[in-house]
């Protein structure tokens, strides 16, 4: 019996393992990345992916190596130990600098993300001046694009649903808001996610490296129709970008919309 | 009234401040024995803290049934989206017994509340909490015994509440068991926040009434009602685990009922705690949302209710593992023949997982929109609480280094314990880790870990501790064979069930959304979701093995003595079961609870009250 | 010394049985306070936290609202100080008449007990008597957040007065027809406890809802 038992606890790490290095193959792993900040936050899973594996290998084999070689007698007295103060300082000054120095690395990219002051400052779009709002509903997404004069809350605002269409290579800055209950903005594809608050006005920046159409899906609890709140976000060229603003434009304003409505 | 003398150390008796009928300190009283309880004295009105504690083993394993069916219910949608599901045609007949979206949301609301406040908490700390800790210090009871029968009782409204959500208009509340307003505290916002949200809250509350009373009177009894000699430091690490968690209780659990009264008054008095200015619900300004034809205040914030909640929630977590990681150390110890390893350092690690919970909350929210400066005190805050557990786990490799093991039922699950705990301890840092944090959070890698926390690891040690003082509620042994076949079973389609869960979330794939194969990214996930499911049924069915081994040993099972297992704690020493006051004889302690293998005496094992 | 797990020794009614007619053995350790007592400082804790819970909601909602109105100028904060004053002078009495139980003199409990009732009860009347005005003015709790966390605070300190005002009641009935002897103080002190308790949250209250 005692065979049996060994073998699953080691099973444990090597399966646990070997599903984590087969995970890609069988495309249980990241979506590609097509955002400027999504490669950092890859590399950061990784490396502590790789300090946890190492972790998860080590005591999960001591755990069975354990249990099979001191179950084979047990007829006589084990050791007799209640510690040893040197091994408790080991493995506790040990794991808490390879805490903190976890706790330290992450510090730079989420200030890079989240911190106003490290937002796009010099391009084209900045927190001053935002590309569009994004509006989240039960159960749609809103894009309101600030139109001609680039002012958002003006008459000639454009509303386009589901759709947020954005250019390529530029650093996108845009405030997302709720009308109703919490939702929240994931792009997998951009490793990005936001919660909108009701009453907030929250600022988001990314930006993507490649063009495609991309999952845009609600990842907070919404009510009962969460699961089909989807949207996508559009990532065209300058060019194109420039020749669907003037369409959603044309779009906008032919539904019998006056200026100002 | 014989006075006894009380021996020497910290527990000089002290004859002022008596309160007659509490139990006079360092006496004896007269055993009113003799006189047999009739059925309801003695089960449904008993003030006996072992009849309490079977009274919170039963209803929470009748609810670990249903919780456990709501969650088969969720995986089924999972797998096979929108397709009939066998036994509900009489609840959709539209759909031929498809669930509608509605009914999914207000399944995983229901899993995730009834198996955490109705199961885990209940169980280890109303249960195991109720039987062990007076057996263990040697008390005769616990220091109000009346309080604690209505600590029972006050679960009472609680379950019925629970139990009525089901069948009010629009069903069971289904804001997520997180409750986050304004989705949960607004009508017109989701059916579940119709009178289903009212009946969570209530429901919430009286809970809280009864943990309280629950705490208050573990830690007066734990602190006041020792036996003479077991000093703080010479309590068994279950003591310890369940003190700590009843001082986390004390201190976050009246957040919380603050917190759920104020939602309660946001939804019957129409007040505006949690609702902010400028909604607009279905169409509905808040002049119109509210109960009848009165206006709701607003002017509130959505994310206080984030911070309250966590507030309580988060060192909740803890109320779910401590009490397990204490019993999975004594039962290591006594099964491994060993001391514990380093008793010290695993009670200041407790000690700093208690402390350090306090001010880890925030972690819940780095992307609910909090100040994102705040984000990085609660990261650091957070990733060093992996510390303490780290410890711990390093301390129970190290009781089974260099012992002797016997590999029965209650070891295997406690081995168990150590190894998932390790999986959903390993796996929190990620969680931890902000940026990283921003793609994982509420995928499914979080649903991986918590399981592993709470199902893997807490629920484990939970059947490790019935195994092990089994003989000490009934007097019989559960049967070994089927012990081993439950734990086989159990081991292996719970690690084929949630492991999996760990690349769905590197993969994306969001908890809570009833059909996520309707998303492109998403859609090649359906295969292992697939797998996750047919391996969640054996692992739910495989419980039979538990449940008939259970129930058939309380009244066949093999009929031993006061100690099987050849352990040195004190509950050991009572009858087993115990009777009316549970200790025929004196108690005197000498030591701590893990004296195995000492070379001092001929036998493996220094019970407590041994002098030499 | 054989311990293998086929070893779970067998059913000896000879050790194992029950002893019959056995005393009930009751141990007192830890710190020397009353079981009682010691219980009502952890229930007072948890009331800390309570109360914690509903002025850190009305704190965060008062800093996070871009006007706040005056509470003088909706709240009547004369009568509310005569009224506090009332609760202190309660917690006097209270001091007085625990003293009495101490000493044993049931007839001095008696009075100050009833005194402490008597105020406890005009200080929930007054406050009922506010709350009914200001209903009659149309202000409800539905009416804006101030109003919300206005009656959400004071209710449940209220509520809090009320169970003082129904304990100290509970003793005095006790004191009157069965007499509550010295050794039995320990009943009133923690009455008093709690007492104490609900009027310093009172003081703290009165000053941030009333005057801050």
């Amino acid at each position: 019996m005692r065979y049996l038992f060994t073998l699953l606890l080691f099973l444990v790490p090597a399966l646990g393992v070997w599903t984590f290095v087969e995970a890609d193959r069988w495309q249980l792993w990241f979506p590609q990345n097509v955002s400027s900040f999504g490669g950092e936050i890859d590399r950061l899973f990784n490396i502590i992916m790789y300090m946890v594996a190492f972790t998860f290998i080590v005591t999960e084999v001591c755990l069975a190596w354990f249990v099979f070689k001191y179950s084979a007698k047990n007829e006589t007295k084990g050791a007799f130990t209640h510690g040893s103060h040197k091994l408790e300082m080991v493995w506790t000054a040990i794991p808490a600098v390879a805490l903190l120095f976890i706790a330290f690395i992450q510090m730079r990219t989420w200030a890079d993300i989240k911190f106003e002051g490290n937002f796009p400052k010099d391009g084209e779009y900045t927190r001053e001046k935002p590309i569009a709002e994004v509006w989240a509903s039960q159960f749609d997404w809103r894009i309101r694009y600030p139109g001609d004069d680039g002012v958002l809350g003006t008459v000639d605002d454009l509303e386009r649903s589901w759709e947020f269409v954005v250019p390529v290579d530029t650093k996108i800055v845009f405030n997302l808001r709720t009308r109703d209950v919490i939702h929240s903005f994931f792009v997998p594809e951009f490793r990005l996610k936001q919660d909108a608050l009701p009453g907030h006005t929250i600022p988001m920046w990314f930006e993507a490296k490649k063009e495609g159409i991309y999952d845009l899906i609600c990842a907070e609890l919404c009510g009962w129709g969460h699961y089909k709140m989807s949207g996508r976000v559009t990532v065209v060229s300058k060019e194109e970008f420039a020749k669907r603003m003037s369409e959603i434009k044309a779009e906008w304003f032919s539904n019998g919309k006056e200026l100002g409505e | 009234m014989n006075p006894v003398a009380t021996p020497a150390a910290p527990h000089a008796p002290h004859t002022s401040h008596l309160e007659p009928g509490e139990g006079q300190p360092g006496t004896v009283r007269e055993h009113h024995d003799h006189h047999e309880l009739g059925f309801f004295r003695k089960w449904i009105f008993s003030v006996d803290h072992k009849v309490i504690g079977l009274q919170f083993l039963f209803s929470g394993l009748v609810f670990l049934a249903l919780g456990g069916m709501m969650a088969m219910a969720i995986r089924y949608q999972l797998a096979w989206p929108w397709r009939p599901m066998p036994g509900l045609a009489w609840m959709f007949p539209a759909t031929g017994g498809a669930i509608t979206p509605e009914f999914y949301t207000m399944l995983f609301t229901m899993h995730g509340t009834i198996m955490i406040f109705f199961v885990m908490i209940p169980l280890l700390t109303g249960a195991f909490g109720n039987f062990l800790i007076p057996l263990m210090i040697g008390a005769p009871d616990m220091a109000f015994p009346k309080l604690n029968m209505f600590g029972y009782w006050t679960m009472i409204p609680a379950f019925f509440f629970m139990i009525l959500g089901f069948f009010v208009e629009g069903g069971h509340a289904a804001g997520g068991w997180t409750s986050y307003p304004p989705l949960s505290t607004i009508e017109a916002a989701a059916p579940g926040s119709l009178s289903g949200q009212t009946c969570w809250l209530m429901g919430l509350t009286w809970v809280g009434v009864s943990s309280m009373m629950g705490a208050v009177n573990y830690v007066t009894t734990i602190v006041k009602m020792r036996a003479p000699g077991l000093t703080m430091m010479r309590l068994p690490l279950s003591i310890w685990g369940l003190m700590i968690t009843s001082l986390l209780q004390l201190f976050a659990l009246p957040v919380l009922t603050a917190a759920s009264i104020m939602q309660l008054l946001d939804r019957v008095l129409n007040t505006g705690f949690f609702t902010p200015t400028n909604l607009l619900v279905n169409n509905l300004t808040p002049d119109s949302f509210a109960y009848g034809s009165e206006a709701a205040a607003a002017g509130g914030q959505p994310l206080l209710w984030q911070h309250l909640f966590w507030f309580y929630s988060h060192p909740a977590v803890y109320i779910l593992v401590l009490p397990a990681m204490g019993f999975t150390s004594d039962i290591l110890a006594i099964h491994a023949r060993k001391p514990i390893f380093g008793y010290k350092p695993m009670v200041y690690s407790m000690s700093a997982i208690a402390g350090l919970g306090f001010i880890v909350w925030g972690h819940h929210m780095f992307t609910s929109g909090m100040n994102p400066a705040l984000g990085m005190t609660f990261m650091v805050s957070t990733v060093m609480i992996a510390l303490p557990s780290a410890i711990k786990v390093f301390n129970w490799l190290g009781t089974l280094w260099g012992g002797r093991i016997h590999l029965r039922t209650p070891m295997l699950f406690a081995c168990a314990f150590v190894s998932m705990f390790i999986i959903g301890g390993l796996s929190g840092i990620w969680m931890a880790a902000t940026p990283v944090d921003i793609y994982i959070h509420d995928t499914y890698i979080v649903v991986a870990h918590f399981h592993y926390v709470v199902f893997a690891g807490s629920l484990f040690a939970i059947f490790a501790a019935i195994y092990h003082w089994f003989p000490k509620m009934f007097g019989r042994l559960m049967n070994e064979t089927v012990g081993k076949i439950h734990f086989v079973g159990s081991f292996i389609f719970t690690n084929m069930t949630f492991y999996m869960m760990h690349q769905l979330g590197v993969a994306g794939l969001m908890r809570r959304t009833a059909d996520p194969y309707a998303y492109d990214v998403y859609a090649h996930l359906q295969p292992i979701n697939e797998f996750i499911t047919i391996s969640a049924f054996c692992m739910f069915a495989w419980q039979i093995f538990f449940v008939l081994n259970f129930f058939h040993s309380m009244f066949w099972g093999k009929r031993v003595g006061r100690n099987p297992w050849k352990a040195a704690s004190l509950e050991w020493d009572a009858p087993s079961p115990p009777g009316h006051g549970n200790f025929d004889h004196q108690l005197e302690v000498y030591r701590g609870a893990y004296e195995f293998g000492s070379p001092e005496v001929e036998e493996d094992y220094i019970p407590q009250t041994r002098k030499i | 010394m054989n311990i293998s797990p086929a070893a779970i020794p067998a059913y000896d009614p000879a050790v194992d049985a029950p002893r019959p007619h056995h005393p009930i053995y009751d141990y007192d350790s830890g710190p020397p306070v009353n079981r009682g007592k010691f219980a009502i400082w952890l229930f007072l804790a948890t009331e800390i936290m309570f109360f914690t819970g509903l002025i850190g909601t009305y704190i965060v909602l008062r800093m996070g609202s871009a006007t706040w109105p005056d509470p003088a100028d909706r709240l009547a904060v004369d009568i509310t100080a005569l009224n506090t004053f009332f609760l202190i002078c309660s917690s006097a009495t209270m001091v007085k008449g625990v003293e009495r139980a101490m000493l044993g003199d049931n007839g001095g409990l008696i009075k100050w007990l009833a005194l402490t009732v008597l105020i406890g009860s005009i200080f929930v009347g007054i406050q009922a008597y506010e709350y009914t005005e200001l209903i009659k003015d149309g202000n409800l709790p539905n009416v804006d957040i101030f109003w919300s966390t206005f009656y959400a605070m004071t209710g449940f300190h209220g509520i809090h007065v009320a169970v003082g005002v129904i304990w100290n009641l509970c003793i005095l009935i006790a004191a009157i027809f069965r007499k509550i002897p010295q050794e039995k103080y320990m009943k009133v002190e923690l009455a008093g406890l709690y007492w104490h308790f609900v009027d310093l949250v009172w003081v703290l209250l009165f000053t941030i809802v009333y005057l801050m």
